[in-house]
């Protein structure tokens, strides 16, 4: 920044408080969310279907496909996806609770988000069939993925690829998007970029029409890891 | 950019609602585009106690943040800077595109892309950075498509509704290298898709909006269902978001009923396909994400607002469109004749802060005050309230000693003003008021049939032919003599 710069700046932010704090504002208190959100259960929550299978129903009606294993078993039933998609180049990232296994379930498809974006800009833009990632929560009441991006998972794996692979473990997936700010503390630690994300990339902007893979992926598929009650999986 | 690029502004706002309602083609794809919006948003809120709850809570969030608006901007920017944003302030668009221009010359960059944001419509960012020979590229579907066609938004969150699929397969086989004529929606998509692509993996600056900022942490929050927020915010290596002044809120558990609102009041979605909360650039030891961030905060005019409370609820404002969509005049004249960056109600009762009142008068009257803006509006602003006082501060000087608003009584005339006060004098003395009533229902044959605006749709006004304190005497004359009923005739 040139002196220039900051002088206009100082001007600028200088008038613009000056005008505000000259205002008498009588105070006005702050709603109680909590009370609001404790107040209101979900319609679905309160339809006795489980969570689970709440946040399944949701998700399909935004796109997402939903595959659902087991602990024991997700790593075969991924392999047969991308058999199925016949997917030949996957990107994810290193020093998961799940590298190890994709390494064993798709061997020398996938590839490591190791380098920095400038670097493999090229491979992410223009190579990559789909990225694969962890989920933080899911969201049963809009059928959500909440997705933390990390230095080992960095934000355009889950944007760039046409295809989004999600793993996600049942037991992760919360009433709200409330209860997921409020009982993970968000607000004590924000990551760089925290995200919602529900269903693939949509627009309805041509005739109101909606068509999915705007610019983000044209498929968001979520490996549902059912180990809240392993019987009603797929085994 | 289109040199052909349209010029519109609110004072023409009446000759332009009159060719947008002779328009048969707008008006329908305007009346499609809406009834889609209305009923979509009323499949969200099915009982209307959900509705009123949830919008307490969105409102109280609101007045809250603004009863501190400084104190919240004072925190946010030290919340900003710990975290490494560059934060700028801005009072009008001048200062806000010079701050562009000198992040761009920094950056050696000759091209920005960028995600839906208003607040750059606002300030016409991309009419202020072709003038440096800066290309940049709106990367929203609707925005792209209103760009390459020289055109300009006509709602907030659909912004090229007034077009056809097929204007828009006319137009991308006109301009898109190598394409072909298709009106196969999914195929005009991937087009669009793929030229933006290379921008978004070229660029060196991305630029967005803002839709709400948190105080406390220092992250702005961004509602999309594209995708090309996120791109925009995450590949290039600068990212310059720009929003206005009133968009903090104080936590970030603030943001998420203000979230379902806006989505649920916008096109009737529990959720958009993205939620992307963005705290602050790249840390250390990530791959990707921008290496620089600033933040422009812009006041233009919204300090006006906010000075008075009669005004105030103006700023509570979170541009979900839902007024625009129920109001039977915007569906009507449609986004363009506003001449404005925020049509239909609720740029006509902001609109008159940002340019001043004397450009904007005739905008807080288009509105026939049936109040559907104020029921929806999930935050509980009450537009035709404000809009009755913007037209009264349009016509008169500010009372109260109250300061004057830009433009305020720039639309007072003379002969106006001179016959409101003729007839309050006349209205006020029953010793002018007798003889002027005996002589106006004896002169009425006099009245002109053609009386200015009034005929053009309607019968003329004339005077009764007697007056009800004359026809009240005559009754009470025939009950006390019941003979004369034959006598007087019924004139």
């Amino acid at each position: 920044m040139n002196a220039t710069h900051v002088s206009e700046n100082q001007r600028a932010r200088a008038a613009i408080f000056q005008r505000l704090r000259e205002v008498p504002v009588s105070p006005s208190a702050a709603p109680d969310i909590a009370a609001y959100f404790r107040e209101r259960p979900t319609v679905l929550a309160q339809s006795g279907v489980s969570r689970v299978e709440r946040f399944i129903a949701q998700a399909k009606g935004w796109r997402t496909e939903i595959i659902e294993v087991t602990p024991g078993t997700w790593q075969e039933y991924l392999a047969e996806l991308i058999q199925r998609k016949t997917l030949q180049r996957l990107l994810a990232g290193r020093g998961t609770a799940f590298s190890a296994g994709l390494q064993r379930a798709l061997g020398d498809k996938l590839s490591w988000y190791d380098e920095d974006l400038s670097e493999i800009k090229p491979i992410l833009f223009s190579e990559t069939e789909a990225g694969i990632t962890t989920v933080r929560s899911g969201v049963a009441e809009t059928g959500s993925l909440v997705v933390w991006p990390t230095h080992n998972e960095p934000r355009s794996l889950s944007l760039v690829p046409p295809v989004h692979i999600a793993l996600l473990y049942a037991s992760d997936i919360v009433e709200t998007l409330y209860d997921a700010v409020t009982s993970q503390s968000w607000a004590s630690g924000m990551p760089t970029n925290a995200l919602l994300i529900s269903g693939p990339s949509r627009t309805s902007d041509i005739q109101r029409t909606l068509a999915y893979g705007a610019h983000g992926p044209k498929e968001l598929i979520v490996i549902l890891i059912r180990d809240d009650a392993p019987t009603q999986a797929r085994a | 950019m289109s040199a052909t690029e349209h010029i519109v502004r609110p004072e023409d706002f009446k000759p332009r609602s009159r060719e947008a309602i002779a328009d048969p083609k707008l008006r329908s794809n305007f009346r499609g585009a809406m009834d889609f919006l209305i009923e979509r948003r009323a499949a969200q809120f099915p009982e209307g106690a959900t509705f009123t709850r949830l919008r307490k809570v969105g409102e109280g969030i609101r007045k809250h943040a603004l009863s501190r608006l400084p104190d919240l901007l004072d925190q946010l920017e030290t919340s900003l800077q710990r975290l490494g944003v560059n934060v700028h302030y801005a009072e009008n668009s001048i200062d806000a595109n010079r701050i562009f221009l000198e992040i761009a010359k920094r950056h050696h960059a000759d091209m920005m892309i960028k995600g839906k944001s208003m607040v750059s419509e606002e300030i016409e960012l991309n009419q202020a950075m072709a003038a440096e020979g800066i290309e940049c590229i709106e990367s929203d579907m609707g925005e792209y498509i209103l760009q390459i066609d020289g055109d300009r938004p006509s709602h907030i969150i659909m912004p090229a509704i007034h077009k056809t699929k097929q204007d828009i397969a006319k137009l991308f086989a006109e301009k898109i290298p190598g394409a072909t004529y298709t009106e196969d929606v999914d195929e005009l998509i991937r087009m669009g898709r793929s030229v933006l692509r290379d921008k978004f993996r070229d660029a060196r600056i991305g630029v967005s909006g803002v839709n709400f900022m948190v105080a406390e942490t220092g992250t702005i929050a961004l509602v999309e269902n594209e995708g090309n927020g996120r791109m925009c915010t995450t590949i290039p290596d600068v990212h310059v978001a720009i929003t206005g002044i009133e968009k903090v809120v104080e936590k970030l558990e603030h943001v998420v009923p203000l979230y379902a609102l806006l989505t649920r009041s916008a096109t009737g979605q529990a959720v958009s396909t993205y939620f992307n909360l963005i705290t602050g650039p790249r840390r250390v030891g990530e791959k990707d994400g921008p290496r620089e961030m600033h933040l422009i905060l812009l006041d233009n005019g919204r300090s006006q607002a906010y000075r008075e409370e009669k005004f105030r609820a103006t700023l509570q404002c979170i541009r979900c469109g839902a007024c625009m969509n129920h109001c039977p005049v915007y569906t009507r004249v449609g986004g363009h004749s506003y001449g404005t960056a925020y049509p239909g109600p609720i740029g006509s009762i902001i609109s008159p802060h940002l340019l001043g009142l004397s450009e904007t008068r005739d905008l807080p009257t288009a509105s026939s005050l049936c109040g559907a803006c104020g029921e929806v509006c999930p935050v509980g602003i009450p537009i035709p309230e404000i809009l009755m006082r913007l037209r009264e501060a349009a016509r008169n000087d500010s009372t109260d000693g109250a300061q004057a608003l830009r433009g305020q009584a720039s639309a007072r005339k003379a002969v106006e003003a001179l016959t409101w006060k003729a007839w309050r004098i006349l209205y006020a003395n029953s010793f002018l008021y007798r003889p002027f009533v005996w002589m106006a229902t004896r002169l009425r044959w006099l009245t002109p049939t053609h009386q200015a605006g009034w005929t053009q749709s309607r019968a003329p006004l004339r005077p009764a032919p007697r007056a009800l304190r004359e026809l009240l005497a005559q009754r009470q004359r025939r009950a006390e003599n019941p003979e004369l009923r034959y006598v007087i005739s019924r004139d």
